[in-house]
């Protein structure tokens, strides 16, 4: 039984009816990764005795019935900025590259809690700061699709990892589409909740405002599954919102019937790649069939988002990453003349090229002169894309969209020209400006074989629309493992 | 390029941002900066006219809790984290002559 090409439900299943172990799924899981992840590079940190010596107090306690829950048992890999007690949380950066947080992300603790078993740490851009894994401090992640190009940013390790079958699933954080865009990229499914829906609490903040936790898996029905573990309201964190339910599984159900579904033209204009948007139609027809009523719509200030994404997240980051100095953890430079160029140096030495670059641009835009100019202007923008989603949300139950205007490019072609890679971002950065739930679901191939996501998005706390309507598209096609995992011969299957 | 990114703008950018950049980078800087702000200037075409900023998408307000500890003494674990460390404080460069 190939423990690994199971998805996480299946998994939890067979572990619960004793014909597999937590022990056994960790074991395979450390199989593949022992395979594949040298070529991969998804994980930044694992520990493997640690991860066996939990599933054996997990499966105690599944036997014991203590644990019942759907996620026991199985093996999940994290993102590399929740911090995980004892464990290196890196945020993929050398300024944090032997920081041990002395407590557990809350996420990460709900995940514990339903009996999960954590495999390490994935890998990411540098502090979630890129569309692309490749400004990691510890490497670039590939393309289990094709090892040539990228899977996609900033969650490209854990989207990575859930399609090389490294883990049963993961966990990723989406600020402007880093959980939906490497989902596209890599042929799996994720989902970004309703801002506030799982606590940030030891999430290292990128763009508070913005930041959102969510899963990453083989399929919808998992997605709903860990959201529900991981959702919580949490005092810690003062943004976190007490919701009516909790409750996301019940949604997986295959009836679309009347569902309105808008489809922006704005967002199958200029810039978008043919075959995926060839793609993405064809899964607005399938719905169609299915009973859902589309309708074409001018979302409008598309070309807006951008921007104001980027003076947003910049300035929060800018605010938010003045605590690494070298003081209380991490990387201190060697040579400093007094306290103040200690920090100056620490950062310099500690920061790679595109942290420094919005830090950098954040601190202009807060900078005194300026403030107006940018800082605020990019708020009243967000004011008014609120506005057009809430427009559009009294019209239709959902907007359908690509996740991405491309596949994934090739390796290294996206980190020389910044703003081209950030207008990879335009489908999806105005979902974590409205602070609204989105989720990303394979819906096809290119000619080069590589995978194609569509996005639905749903007005704030409406998931359960998302999952419905993603469930139902989801049982018209069969889940394509890549081929890194489907050959034995492994070799074969990897270009260098 | 319509916004040039004088010397002085960088060096005041760098204290601010605590950053110590050699000569390649702050040119490098000059010239990403200018090119990310001629692509947000972008936003100008924006009519905000009497737009209140949005810095929250819901109307959530301060939370407040007791002023009571919750958590744990866990300075020796937090300071097995620091670069350098002494009698249960973090160790800096002398500050003061």
């Amino acid at each position: 039984m190939d423990l690994m090409s199971l998805t996480a439900l299946e998994l939890g299943r067979k572990i619960k009816e004793g014909e597999t172990t937590a022990v056994e799924a960790v074991e395979a899981a450390f199989a593949q990764i022992g395979k594949v992840d040298q070529t991969l590079n998804c994980y930044v940190t694992t520990d493997k005795d640690a991860a066996l010596k939990d599933a054996e107090k997990i499966q105690k306690k599944i036997e014991a019935g203590e644990l019942t829950g759907p996620l026991a048992g199985v093996p999940v890999a994290i993102k590399d900025n929740l911090c995980t007690e004892g464990m290196n949380t890196t945020c993929s950066s050398r300024i944090l590259h032997n920081f041990k947080p002395t407590y557990t992300a809350e996420a990460v603790l709900n995940l514990k809690k339903a009996g999960a078993v954590i495999l390490g740490k994935t890998n990411m851009d540098e502090f979630a700061m890129g569309s692309t894994t490749e400004t990691s401090f510890y490497g670039p992640t590939k393309n289990p699709w094709n090892t040539e190009h990228v899977p996609g940013g900033s969650s490209g390790g854990s989207c990575a990892a859930v399609a090389a079958e490294e883990c049963s699933y993961a966990l990723g954080s989406d600020t402007g589409g880093s959980i939906r865009q490497p989902s596209s990229f890599c042929g799996v499914t994720g989902m970004k909740p309703t801002y506030g829906t799982v606590s940030r609490y030891g999430l290292i903040a990128y763009g508070s405002s913005l930041d959102q936790i969510g899963p990453v898996a083989k399929d919808v029905s998992d997605c709903a599954a860990i959201l529900e573990a991981i959702a919580s309201y949490d005092p810690k964190d003062s943004t976190s919102i007490r919701r009516k339910s909790y409750d996301f599984t019940s949604a997986l159900t295959e009836d679309v019937k009347g569902l309105r579904i808008g489809i922006p033209r704005d967002y199958f204009g200029e810039g978008l790649n043919p075959e995926v948007k060839e793609h993405i139609l064809e899964a607005a027809k399938t719905l169609e069939e299915k009973g859902a009523v589309l309708e074409e719509f001018d979302l409008s200030l598309v070309e807006y988002a951008i921007p104001a994404y980027y003076i947003i997240a910049s300035a929060e980051a800018s605010s938010n990453l003045a605590r690494f100095d070298g003081v209380k953890y991490g990387y201190r430079a060697e040579q400093y003349e007094g306290l103040h160029n200690m920090y100056k140096k620490s950062r310099s030495e500690g920061f790679g090229p595109e942290v420094k670059r919005r830090i950098m641009l954040g601190s202009f835009v807060l900078s005194s002169g300026y403030y107006d100019a940018y800082y605020i202007k990019a708020l009243k923008a967000k004011a008014l894309i609120k506005q057009a989603f809430d427009r559009a949300f009294s019209k239709y139950d959902l907007i359908l969209a690509p996740a991405a205007p491309t596949t994934a490019p090739r390796c290294g072609e996206s980190l020389s020209d910044p703003i081209q890679m950030y207008l990879g971002d335009i489908y999806t950065v105005s979902v974590n400006l409205a602070g609204l739930p989105g989720m990303t679901v394979p819906c096809g191939r290119d000619k080069k074989g590589l995978p194609i996501g569509m996005q639905l998005i749903s007005d704030c706390f409406q998931e359960h629309k998302i999952i419905r309507a993603a469930y139902t598209f989801e049982k018209t096609r069969t889940y394509e493992r890549c081929p890194l995992v489907q050959t034995p011969d492994q070799k074969g299957a990897i270009k260098e | 390029m319509a916004n040039i990114i004088s010397d002085e703008m960088i060096e005041y950018v760098g204290i601010l941002a605590k950053l110590e950049l050699s000569d390649e980078e702050k040119e490098q800087a000059k010239q990403d900066m200018g090119n990310m702000l001629d692509y947000i200037d972008m936003l100008n075409g924006l009519d905000t006219e009497g737009v209140e900023p949005m810095s929250h998408v819901f109307p959530v307000h301060n939370v407040f809790r007791e002023d009571v500890v919750e958590n744990a003494d866990e300075r020796d674990k937090i300071l097995a984290n620091a670069p350098a460390a002494k009698e249960g404080a973090f160790k800096v460069p002398k500050t003061v002559e």
